[in-house]
């Protein structure tokens, strides 16, 4: 294999891990644009996702695409009801409160999910939901099946969000809700009700990664959320939180990297190298890539 | 009476903001609230539009009860609110923005009627309905900021401070821009610094000091009080 199908290769595999992360770093990024929150239970939405989509399977027996369907339907169910019950009471507290909540609740759901007999401690293997067959796109270079769905459905799912958020009434008050809850009251828009939207959004998406990532790895475990969830955060930063396309660049470069730094051989030091890009993006460029800086007009 | 605002108190945490406001509009009017910069005009406005919660006294608009509304119901009724800074969204595009005034509207050919009412009124929108909000210059700013705020056809349009950093040039069209907005209907309710503005197209004027009512009447007689002239007029009163 030269170096050049290896390069290909571990960038193939590297967005496909990266789009995982984009997934789950939209969530972050739409919540924290619209109430200034950094959710740290979303990794666990992530995780309730895989379960979901587990469940939804060794129970029916139905293929991936209405599975993935339901569980981001469900997922987006426990976004709201997670936002109504723990976030909303605090919108007005000072936001280290909610901050310290959005740590508990991630704590909450995974000795929850332990609690629960169907789930236990211990990992579950996923089931087989598609043939993993592999397709060599060049000489030596491979594509295998969960990777295709992985970006086939990552894909998808990012334009039907930029439609959302552009085009339609729900994602035009998302975006008023963000720039100016004030004057988007004053225009009619109900925030509670947007606020819900977008926690449902961003909950459904993360769902949905969680699916994918558990077709991938083949295994399932309670705390699953936590690695990709950090890493999603990473890459909200790195792209500019608040940014729907940072979040995307964002994920992919941290897919990418981390991808790069395991084919170097040095496995053990990605995640270190992901919290490595945190550090040196807060030192030189706090805002992130796609990060405005915000200058007010009087 | 189409606003009727009764011992209004409001409080911003231990502050006493506003203390016992009685204050009204009938429809057609243009009536102007003026007063020092943290008198709580602002606050006043603010109250109406369900933005901040009154803790005693009543508002009423056509016969509702405003005080328990939320602010879209409020905008519902027909009161529609231009905001301190103007408060237009700037990433997205001026057209965005007139949307978003008809948010509450479910009749498309109304609303593209009302975009081209708006259209009238500022021709420079129409000019710049592609660009974004935030790159236009505050004059235009205010412009679009009224301009969606007319999109939800609004019975009484509510102003805070619309000449605040604008060049005089500019003051003088918004100003003549709200006495058209008003003769083809809508009743006006004005916050303004720039008492002498003010008061040169109100009907009828209130005088607000540290939350209270200092002084009421019709514009003129509040241009020619004495009082009135050395705190607010600069001791002199321009135009007629």
């Amino acid at each position: 294999m030269t170096l050049a199908q290896q390069v290909l290769q571990q960038l193939i595999n590297g967005i496909a891990l990266g789009s995982v992360y984009a997934l789950i770093a939209l969530g972050y990024t739409m919540v924290y644009g619209i109430i200034r929150l950094i959710n740290f239970a979303h990794g666990e939405v992530f995780m309730i996702g895989a379960f979901a989509g587990y469940f939804i399977i060794t129970l029916f027996n139905i293929p991936i695409v209405p599975t993935l369907i339901l569980a981001m339907a469900f997922c987006a169910l426990i976004g709201i009801v997670m936002e109504r019950l723990a976030y909303k009471p605090l919108r007005n507290a000072p936001r280290i409160a909610a901050l310290m909540t959005a740590v508990g609740l991630s704590n909450l759901f995974q000795n929850l999910m332990v609690y629960f007999k169907a789930v236990g401690a211990s990992p579950k293997a996923f089931p087989r939901v598609i043939d993993i067959s592999r397709y060599e796109v060049m000489q030596d270079v491979y594509l295998t099946s969960d990777k295709i769905l992985t970006l086939v459905v990552a894909v998808l799912l990012m334009v039907a969000l930029q439609y959302i958020v552009h085009n339609t009434k729900m994602g035009k008050a998302m975006r008023a809700v963000s720039q100016d809850k004030d004057a988007a009251q004053l225009m009619g828009i109900n925030v509670n009700t947007t606020i819900s939207f977008t926690f449902a959004l961003g909950s459904a998406l993360a769902a949905a990664g969680g699916i994918l990532y558990a077709v991938s790895y083949g295994k399932i475990i309670y705390n699953m959320g936590s690695m990709p969830g950090l890493k999603a955060f990473v890459s909200a930063v790195l792209g500019g939180i608040g940014s729907i396309p940072g979040a995307v660049v964002g994920g992919m470069i941290l897919g990418i990297t981390e991808n790069a730094i395991s084919a170097a051989g040095y496995s053990m030091l990605r995640d270190a190298v992901a919290f490595a890009i945190l550090i040196i993006i807060l030192l030189i460029k706090p805002a992130g890539i796609f990060g405005k800086n915000v200058r007010e007009k009087v | 009476m189409m606003l009727k605002i009764e011992n209004l108190h409001v409080y911003y945490d231990a502050i006493h903001a506003i203390k016992g406001v009685t204050l009204n509009v009938q429809e057609g009017e243009i009536v102007s609230l003026i007063g020092a910069n943290g008198a709580g005009k602002t606050t006043i406005l603010r109250t109406i539009s369900g933005l901040e919660r009154a803790k005693e006294g009543s508002i009423e608009f056509m016969g509702s009860k405003l005080t328990d509304m939320s602010a879209p119901e409020i905008v519902k009724l027909g009161i529609s609110h231009v905001p301190e800074g103007r408060r237009v969204f700037t990433s997205m595009s001026v057209l965005e923005n007139l949307e978003l005034g008809a948010y509450l509207s479910q009749n498309k050919q109304s609303r593209d009627k009302n975009l081209e009412k708006v259209f009238e009124h500022f021709p420079r929108l129409y000019e710049r309905r592609q660009q974004l909000a935030g790159t236009l210059s505050g004059g235009e700013q205010q412009m679009l900021a009224m301009g969606r705020a007319l999109m939800s056809r609004p019975k009484l349009m509510m102003l805070d401070e619309p000449s605040m950093g604008l060049a005089p040039i500019l003051v003088r069209q918004i100003f003549d821009i709200i006495k058209e907005i008003h003769k083809q209907g809508t009743t006006i309710l004005l916050i303004e610094q720039n008492a002498n503005m003010a008061l040169s197209i109100a009907d009828r004027a209130y005088v607000l000091e540290t939350g209270k009512i200092v002084m009421s009447g019709s514009a003129k007689e509040i241009m020619q009080s004495e009082d009135i002239k050395n705190a607010y007029l600069g001791g002199a009163v321009h135009g007629s």
